[in-house]
């Protein structure tokens, strides 16, 4: 099967391809902003080392 | 990427587009799944952050859509049979069911862990039961074997509630478990009018739904008994934590609208039926959906409202 230069199929996986794009940048987005809220939150406290618990 | 990689081969014509891959996340099961999730949520008497609200509604969503995506893998073979389904990515040929398969695993365990970091653990391993219930038990195992599937079937879509109470206080009470008996309650009846009217599909299929293991007038009794039972739950929850004046009023009418059409089905038979094409089966089936979207804004409602001193008692 022959192609000519814009085949369809091309804009159907264009499309496909800048949907994962864009859910992934939302995803990063979305861990940013949660790691954020959970640092900034008030009962947040810093996990204690393994040398600091033996001292 | 060159074209040299697009050869005869590999080209489909009805390669899959983004939107085929989405609907095997069944988009409006979602809708419901993330509705009754952040009513669930917004009921619970600890507050969340807004951000970590959205993410455990959206993680909980994912996690339907992987147990959708899981369904149609298995269920391939029966969803092109059947007329509801066979338009449906598998079956019309632009997913193959591998990529069903791993795009229902990987969001799984997307969702599980995302939402057991983004909330607690509890809420994580609630959503992986669900996922395990609704793909293993549900669609696996007794979907194909007893003429009870519908009423297992709609436990694993009452769970949502509970998880996103879970997901807003890390424990367990009462409450989301009056939500999650709404939506059980309410799936038989909601399903079996639609087995009514859409008889050949399940016939076809092989699958043991209830109109052809015990028939369409049996069909039509246990209707009947389901929506009085839930009729009656749906009422005495106006009277408790989760229940107020506006939720209660929305009950009594919604529950007289719905009891009047299950005797009705009750009264019918098929030669009225086919006469009418299946109407008062027909407008069961949209007042179901209207039945449970309003319970469950009631409910909302009276939450919201809480806080200002309106809802609940």
């Amino acid at each position: 099967m022959s192609l000519r230069k814009e085949h369809e199929l091309h804009t159907r996986r264009k499309g496909r391809n800048m949907g994962v794009g864009l859910l992934l940048a939302g995803f990063v987005v979305l861990v940013l902003a949660l790691t954020v809220v959970k640092l900034t939150s008030s009962n947040f406290t810093f996990p204690k080392m393994d040398s600091e618990e033996q001292n | 990427m060159s074209d040299a990689s697009l050869n005869a081969s590999l080209i489909r014509e009805d390669d899959a587009s983004f939107g085929d891959y989405f609907a095997l996340l069944k988009p409006r099961v979602m809708s419901l799944v993330v509705f009754t999730a952040l009513v669930g949520l917004l009921a619970a008497p600890t507050g969340v952050h807004p951000v970590i609200g959205f993410c455990a509604i959206l993680f909980i969503a994912i996690g339907g859509g992987a147990s959708g995506a899981l369904n149609m893998w298995w269920d391939a073979d029966i969803d092109q049979v059947m007329k509801r389904t066979k338009s449906r990515p598998i079956p019309a040929g632009k997913v193959d069911k591998g990529e069903a398969l791993s795009l229902g695993l990987a969001l799984s365990g997307l969702s599980v862990i995302m939402l057991a970091l983004a909330t607690n653990i509890f809420a994580g391993a609630f959503l992986a039961f669900t996922i395990f219930f609704y793909v293993v038990i549900y669609t696996m195992w007794l979907k194909r074997a007893t003429p009870q599937n519908i009423v297992i079937g709609g436990a694993a879509g009452a769970f949502p509630p509970v998880i996103g109470w879970i997901a807003a206080t890390g424990t367990m009470s009462i409450e989301p478990w009056l939500m999650f008996a709404l939506t059980f309650l309410w799936t038989p009846p909601h399903f079996w009018a639609l087995a009514l009217f859409m008889r050949n599909d399940y016939d076809l299929a092989d699958v043991p739904m209830l109109t052809v293991t015990h028939g369409r007038r049996a069909t039509r009794k246990h209707i009947l008994v389901y929506t009085v039972i839930l009729a009656a739950f749906a009422i005495a929850t106006g009277f408790t934590g989760v229940g107020g004046p506006i939720y209660l009023a929305v009950a009594v009418v919604l529950n007289s609208l719905f009891l009047k059409g299950a005797v009705e089905i009750w009264r019918r038979d098929e030669d009225i039926c086919e006469a009418d094409n299946f109407k008062a089966e027909r407008s069961f089936f949209k007042l179901s959906l209207l039945y449970l979207f309003l319970h469950f804004g009631a409910i909302l409602v009276e939450a919201v409202l809480k806080p200002y001193g309106m809802g609940g008692w």
